[in-house]
C-alpha cells in the first residue's frame, strides 16, 4: 500500500496523456498520465472533475424532502440514495424498527435496483471488453457489437435490467426517481396485480442470472493469467453484513477486513461510522479519499462493492448464490481475492442473490399489507447506510427543532473506492504502458481497470458505448507529438 | 329561461351576475386559471384566465357574462400567451418540481402540462427566499409563491385573521406574514384555517406529511386539470 506514481518528482519535464472522459462508466472522470521521453510512467491519477454540492444545498430544506431530493444525485442507482436518506431520517423520526411490510417493500425496491444496475454494468458497459478483448476492434467493442455477435446475451441483459426497473416502478411509483420510501416507512404497498405481474417473469430472471454467473466464471477461469493479475493491488475491504454474517444489501452492521481477510472491526453500529472512518481531501480531485482512522491515511484505505461484500460475508442466504459464492471462494484458494476483474464475477453472484431474494419476497403477503408507517421519539441526528450496487453508501443528517436540515454528509460508494481505483490504474499503467508507444487499445486497458469497479463518478451523468475520447501527447515544449481521437 | 353567450362556438348559459369563468365552469368548460377560486372574490392578477370578448382581451374571472358576448378562450394565440405567463411564473420563483412534495398536486405544474409548456424559456431569477419553518405544524416555502393572494383572501375574509399580506410593488411584490417578527409561529394561524387549504402551489405545507401520497394517486395523476371544472376541489 503505497503512494507510488501518485505525484511525480519533476512533472515540468514530462509529457501528459489524458483519457478524458473515461468512457463506459457512469459519470465524468479523466485519467492523466505523465511520461518521460522514453515513455516511462511517472504519474497516474484518476480525477473526478465534477462538483455537485448536494451536501450544501439541502441545508435549510425540510427533512422529509431529502429522500426525494438527494436521489437526483444519480439516474442509475437513485434508489440507493433514496433509501439511505430514508434510513437516516427513520432514526430522526424515531422509527428505528419499521413495520414488516415497509421493510420488505423497501428491500424489494433495493434488490430490484441491485438487479438492474448490475445487469446494466455487466451487459451494457463491460461485456464488450470481456467478450471481445480489451484491445479488440474498437468499432465493435460496444453493446451494439455484442448484440450482433451474441444476440441472446445482449437480449438477456436488456430484459434483466427491465425487470429490475419494473420492481422499482411498482414499489416507488416510477422506474427512476420515485417516491416510495418516506421517513418512518413507505407510502405504498403492492397490489395483487403488480405482484402477479412480477411473479410471471421472476423464474426466468433467476435462471438467466445463474447463466450470467457461469458466463463470467468461464471467462475468468479460462484466462487466469490475465484475470487474476490485471491491475491487482492488495487492500483492506469493507461492507455491511446482515444478521449472522449474511450478505445483506439493505441493512446490517459494518465489518472491515485487512488484505489477508483478518477482521479490523466487526459488528459496528453505523450510527458511529465517523469514529471509524475519516475522509481526506487532495487538491487534484473533487472526490475525497476515505480511510480507517485506526490505520491512518497511508494504510487505512480500502475497497467496497461486490468483491468486498462477497468475501466479507460469512454466507449468502439464498441457495444458488451461496453455491456460487462457495465456488468463488474455493477458486480464490482460501485467502481474499484482490484482482479487480474478479469484481465482475462477484457482481454476477450478487445479481443472482438479488433475483432469488426478489423471488422469495414476491411470495410474502406482507408486501400487500397497508401497515406501512411507524414513528417514535424525535431525534436531531441520524445516519443511514446501505449497500448500493457500487458499495457502502453513508448518509448522515442533522435536523433542527424546526425540521430543517442543518448538516449533511454523504460518503458515496465510489468515493470509498477512490484510492483503490487509483491503485488499479497505476498498476495497469506500469504493466502495459511503461516504455511503450501509447495506442487506443493500451489506453482502453486503463479504462477496463476503472470499469471493473463500476464507478459512478458523479452519480449523475451517464455514458453508453463510445464517448468522444481525445488523447494528445505533448512534449516538454508544448508541441503535440502524437494524437489519437475517436468521436 | 337563462341567457347565453358564445364561448369558442358553444352556447354557455349564465345567471345574472355570474362571471365568464363561473358560467364556463358550471357548463363544464375549462378556462386555465391560478388566482381564481370559486369560494373567493376574484383577484384578477394572474391573467391566466384571459379571454377575448368581442375581440378585446379581459380576465374572465372579473368580467361579468352578458348575453350575446362572443368569447374566445381555447385558441392557439391565447394559449401561447398563457404559456408565456406560466413560464414567467416558473422563472420568477424557485420551482423544483423533481423534489417538490406538491408535485402531482400542484395547480401551477398541472397548468404547465395542460398548456404544453416544455421548458421555462426565460432566464431564471433564482431569488433567495428562505423558508419559514417556525410554526410547529406548517412550513412556508416562499420559493414557490406565485402571488395569487388566495391565502391572503382566505385568512382575511374567511378566517378573520389577516395572517398573510402581499408587500412591496411590481417585481418586488412578495408574500409576508403579519407578525412583528415576520414569523408564522408568532401568529394565531392553525392547520384548520381556510388559508391552510387554498394554496394552489407548494407554499403552505403541512409539516412531516410530504410524499405521503404515492405517485399514481396524486390529484393530477388521476385526471388532468382541465377535468377539474366541476369540483374545483383542492
Amino acid at each position: 500500500m503505497t503512494y507510488q506514481l501518485e505525484t511525480a518528482q519533476h512533472p515540468e519535464k514530462l509529457r501528459r496523456v489524458a483519457i478524458d472522459p473515461v468512457s463506459r462508466v457512469e459519470g465524468h472522470g479523466k485519467v492523466t498520465i505523465l511520461l518521460d521521453d522514453q515513455n516511462k510512467v511517472h504519474q497516474v491519477r484518476l480525477h473526478i472533475v465534477e462538483f455537485r454540492g448536494f451536501e450544501k444545498f439541502i441545508q435549510g430544506r425540510p427533512y422529509w424532502e431529502v429522500p426525494v431530493m438527494v436521489q437526483r444525485l444519480c439516474g442509475i442507482c437513485p434508489v440507493s440514495h433514496h433509501l439511505a436518506a430514508s434510513k437516516a431520517l427513520d432514526v430522526i423520526v424515531g422509527a428505528r424498527k419499521l413495520t414488516p411490510a415497509a421493510e420488505k417493500l423497501r428491500r424489494l425496491m433495493h434488490y430490484g435496483q441491485m438487479l438492474q444496475s448490475h445487469a446494466l454494468h455487466f451487459f451494457h458497459l463491460c461485456s464488450p471488453d470481456l467478450l471481445f478483448g480489451f484491445d479488440s476492434d474498437v468499432t465493435r467493442r460496444n453493446i451494439v457489437g455484442v448484440a450482433a455477435a451474441h444476440p441472446e446475451i445482449a437480449k438477456r441483459g436488456v430484459l434483466l435490467r427491465k425487470f429490475g426497473q419494473e420492481v422499482i416502478r411498482v414499489t416507488a411509483g416510477k422506474r427512476v426517481h420515485g417516491t416510495g420510501a418516506v421517513p418512518g416507512g413507505m407510502n405504498k404497498s403492492l397490489t395483487v396485480a403488480e405482484r402477479d405481474e412480477l411473479l410471471k417473469d421472476i423464474y426466468h430472471i433467476v435462471s438467466w442470472s445463474r447463466d450470467a454467473v457461469h458466463l463470467i466464471q468461464k471467462v475468468h477461469t479460462q484466462d487466469p493469467g490475465l484475470y487474476n493479475s490485471f491491475g491487482i493491488f492488495r487492500s483492506n475491504f469493507m461492507s455491511i453484513v446482515g444478521h449472522n454474517g449474511d450478505l445483506d444489501f439493505y441493512h446490517g452492521t459494518l465489518r472491515a477486513r485487512d488484505d489477508n481477510g483478518k477482521l479490523i472491526f466487526d459488528d459496528v453500529d453505523y450510527q458511529q461510522y465517523d469514529k471509524y472512518i475519516e475522509e481526506e481531501v487532495r487538491p487534484w480531485s473533487y472526490m475525497k479519499f476515505p480511510f480507517f482512522k485506526s490505520l491512518g491515511r497511508e494504510h487505512g484505505w480500502y475497497k467496497v462493492g461486490p468483491l468486498a461484500r462477497v468475501q466479507n460475508c460469512d454466507q449468502i442466504s439464498t441457495p444458488f448464490a451461496e453455491h456460487e459464492r462457495r465456488e468463488f471462494v474455493d477458486y480464490a484458494g482460501g485467502s481474499p481475492m484482490h484482482a479487480p476483474l474478479a469484481y465482475h464475477w462477484t457482481r454476477m453472484i450478487e445479481m443472482l442473490h438479488a433475483a432469488e431474494v426478489i423471488k422469495d419476497l414476491l411470495h410474502d403477503d406482507d408486501l400487500l399489507s397497508d401497515n406501512l408507517m411507524v414513528e417514535g421519539e424525535r431525534r436531531m441526528e441520524g445516519v443511514g447506510v446501505i449497500e448500493a450496487p457500487r458499495g457502502t453508501l453513508f448518509h448522515h443528517y442533522r435536523v433542527d427543532e424546526n425540521d430543517l436540515i442543518t448538516m449533511a454528509n454523504l460518503i458515496v460508494s465510489t468515493t470509498n473506492n477512490n484510492q483503490a481505483m487509483n491503485e488499479a490504474v497505476r498498476h495497469v499503467a506500469r504493466r502495459y504502458l511503461h516504455g511503450r508507444e501509447v495506442t487506443e487499445g493500451l489506453l482502453n486497458h486503463i479504462e477496463v481497470a476503472i470499469r471493473a469497479f463500476d464507478p459512478c463518478l458523479s452519480c449523475a451523468t451517464h455514458a453508453l458505448g463510445k464517448m468522444p475520447l481525445a488523447v494528445e501527447l505533448v512534449d516538454p515544449e508544448g508541441n503535440v507529438v502524437h494524437s489519437l481521437s475517436r468521436t | 329561461m337563462s341567457q347565453t353567450f358564445m364561448l369558442d362556438g358553444k352556447a354557455i348559459p349564465f345567471e345574472e351576475g355570474q362571471t365568464i369563468i363561473q358560467a364556463a365552469s358550471k357548463a363544464g368548460v375549462f378556462i386555465p386559471h391560478l388566482c381564481y377560486h370559486p369560494d373567493f372574490k376574484p383577484h384578477g392578477s394572474c391573467k391566466l384566465c384571459t379571454v377575448k370578448v368581442n375581440g378585446r382581451q379581459t380576465a374572465s374571472c372579473t368580467m361579468r357574462a352578458m348575453a350575446g358576448m362572443v368569447v374566445e378562450s381555447d385558441t392557439e394565440e391565447i394559449n401561447a400567451e398563457r404559456r408565456a405567463l406560466t413560464q414567467m411564473l416558473f422563472v420568477e420563483g424557485n420551482h423544483f418540481c423533481p423534489s417538490c412534495e406538491q408535485s402531482g398536486n400542484c395547480q401551477l405544474q398541472a397548468t404547465a402540462y395542460h398548456l404544453g409548456m416544455m421548458s421555462p424559456h426565460y432566464d431564471h431569477f433564482f431569488p433567495s427566499r428562505p423558508v419559514d419553518a417556525s410554526h410547529p405544524e406548517v412550513l412556508l416555502d416562499f420559493n414557490r409563491c406565485i402571488l395569487c393572494s388566495l391565502c391572503v383572501r382566505a385568512s382575511r375574509d374567511v378566517d378573520g385573521k389577516n395572517v398573510f399580506a402581499l408587500s412591496g410593488r411590481g417585481i418586488g411584490t412578495h408574500l409576508i406574514v403579519n407578525a412583528k417578527s415576520g414569523q408564522l409561529a408568532d401568529t394565531d394561524f392553525t392547520l384548520a384555517d381556510k388559508a391552510a387549504q387554498v394554496c394552489p402551489v407548494g407554499v403552505i405545507l403541512r409539516k412531516r406529511k410530504g410524499f405521503a401520497v404515492p405517485i399514481g394517486e396524486r390529484k393530477y395523476d388521476k385526471a388532468p386539470i382541465s377535468a377539474s371544472v366541476e369540483t374545483e376541489g383542492r
